[in-house]
């Protein structure tokens, strides 16, 4: 009798391929990206997320062509991320049909970037992607969470918990919250990250990194308080599709849309 | 003359309900356009919006577009989005900003400090996601809907209406909100249909076949 809570299929994109890694490395391909997304929409996806981790800016058009394509054909949100530095690649990728676009890297160089592009197409379509890992504070002992940029390689010193509640104030709509300790790692979510994050901020918190089974999507809502999860192998290679995870969570007493 | 106008502000991105129209009327004539003529001409007027009320009114009149909108609102089949919806209405608080008037009621904000669910966990803002949509009146608008289908939204204000009350469906969230609104040929949904798979391609559809006079 109100919001359902959404689950996101994440495709991994490169050189027009859905590819797989574990921590962030050792990519394996995982098929068509516009096949695979009509699949996960036919199977109840409730989003779809693509992020473009092409490293170099040669074949970053692709993701605009498959962006196109997906969208002509499947009816559902979708998120774009993945080497958006201008507010020209917002623009780009809402005009070849993207509905939100997700900035990571650059929102750490340059924060002006998310406050412009919320601006100019509302907080609604910008959503801000997190990639964290667990630090120990030496002198407390308590467990705290350091944003990484670049896929992962490089440390900036920001405190997660901190820079998504300054990501809100900015103009965000949704933050992407990846746990690099637990990518790939099939071992589920870090919910003490998830629950953090999703405590503090009072926009959408998108769960993410580690899930490798049914029962850690319904921790991730249910311990990590978060308001969508993510997963990407466990749909992948066919273990389960979206309506097994949803009938899963909707037994768990998870509001979702069947 | 375009069997189907999408009013183009340059308020965020057309091409989702552009796609979903042409999926659903294959064969009919859909533009995007910020011509007021092509919109007076057209047959059917969509009329949505995304960002900020205060946005979406300062840029509509920049393009000189007030005019040909209220006329189709006065006398075609429309479908206003999202935003579409709000700027029908007389005021918003976004902004303190004036909309069209064209029904009675305002815009406000989801209250989100307050907003807790049954489990008492924090509701957030913007509402995003799927939530039902709950019929309170009849219309030819919802044929082959379900009474309480699931529609995708993202917002963070809602409208309040006023006598004579245009409701004709509400959602929870946590309180109930008036999701949809209609009047003679208007019809307008705070969701979004585009975005909203089978059940919100078969609103396009019924809105392309919808003859309301």
């Amino acid at each position: 009798m109100g919001l359902a809570k959404r689950i996101i299929p994440c495709l991994d994109v490169t050189n027009g391929r859905v590819v797989k890694g574990v921590n962030f490395i050792a990519l394996q391909d995982a098929g068509d990206p516009v096949e695979i997304s009509r699949r996960y929409d036919e199977q109840g996806a409730d989003e779809l997320i693509f992020l473009d981790i092409t490293a170099s800016s040669d074949n970053r058009s692709l993701i605009l062509h498959i962006v196109e394509e997906v969208a002509a054909q499947v009816f559902i949100p979708l998120t774009v991320g993945g080497g958006v530095r201008h507010v020209e690649d917002v623009r780009r990728l809402l005009n070849a049909g993207a509905d939100k676009v997700s900035i990571n890297t650059s929102a750490v160089q340059n924060p002006q970037l998310v406050a412009d592009a919320a601006g100019r197409y509302g907080a609604q379509c910008i959503v801000v992607a997190i990639d964290a890992k667990q630090v120990r504070d030496t002198d407390t002992e308590s467990v705290k969470w350091e944003v990484f940029t670049h896929g992962g390689r490089k440390a900036t010193g920001l405190d997660a918990v901190e820079w998504a509640k300054e990501m809100q104030l900015l103009g965000a709509g949704e933050i992407l919250l990846t746990s690099m300790d637990r990518d790939g790692t099939r071992s589920g979510f870090d919910l003490a990250l998830i629950r953090a994050v999703s405590d503090t901020v009072d926009i959408p918190v998108i769960a993410s990194g580690g899930v490798g089974n049914l029962d850690h999507l319904v921790e991730g809502i249910l311990q990590g308080h978060a308001d969508a999860v993510l997963a990407a192998s466990i749909f992948h290679y066919g273990e389960y599709t979206v309506y097994q995870a949803k009938e899963y969570m909707a037994q768990h007493r998870i509001e979702v849309r069947l | 003359m375009a069997d189907i106008a999408i009013v183009d502000y340059g308020m965020g991105n057309l091409h989702s309900v552009s796609k979903a129209l042409e999926h659903v009327a294959p064969n009919a004539s859909i533009v995007v356009t910020s011509d007021p003529v092509v919109i007076r001409e057209a047959a059917r007027v969509v009329f949505p919006g995304q960002g900020a009320m205060l946005n979406c009114m300062k840029e509509m009149d920049a393009r000189g577009l007030r005019g040909a909108v209220l006329e189709a609102a006065g006398s075609k089949p429309f479908l206003g989005i999202c935003i579409g919806l709000q700027m029908l209405f007389e005021m918003s608080e976004e902004g303190n900003v004036k909309g069209l008037g064209i029904l009675p009621g305002k815009v406000i904000r989801f209250p989100n400090l307050s907003m807790v669910d049954t489990s008492e966990q924090k509701l957030k803002v913007p509402h995003m996601g799927w939530n039902q949509v709950h019929q309170s009146a009849e219309h030819p608008m919802w044929k082959g809907i379900a009474k309480d289908a699931r529609f995708y939204f993202v917002h963070s204000y809602f409208v309040e209406t006023a006598d004579p009350d245009p409701a004709v469906a509400y959602s929870f969230y946590p309180f109930p909100f008036t999701c949809a609104v209609a009047r003679d040929n208007i019809f307008a949904v705070q969701f979004h249909p585009e975005k909203s798979n089978m059940v919100g391609l078969t609103l396009l559809n019924n809105f392309v076949q919808w003859e309301p006079f």
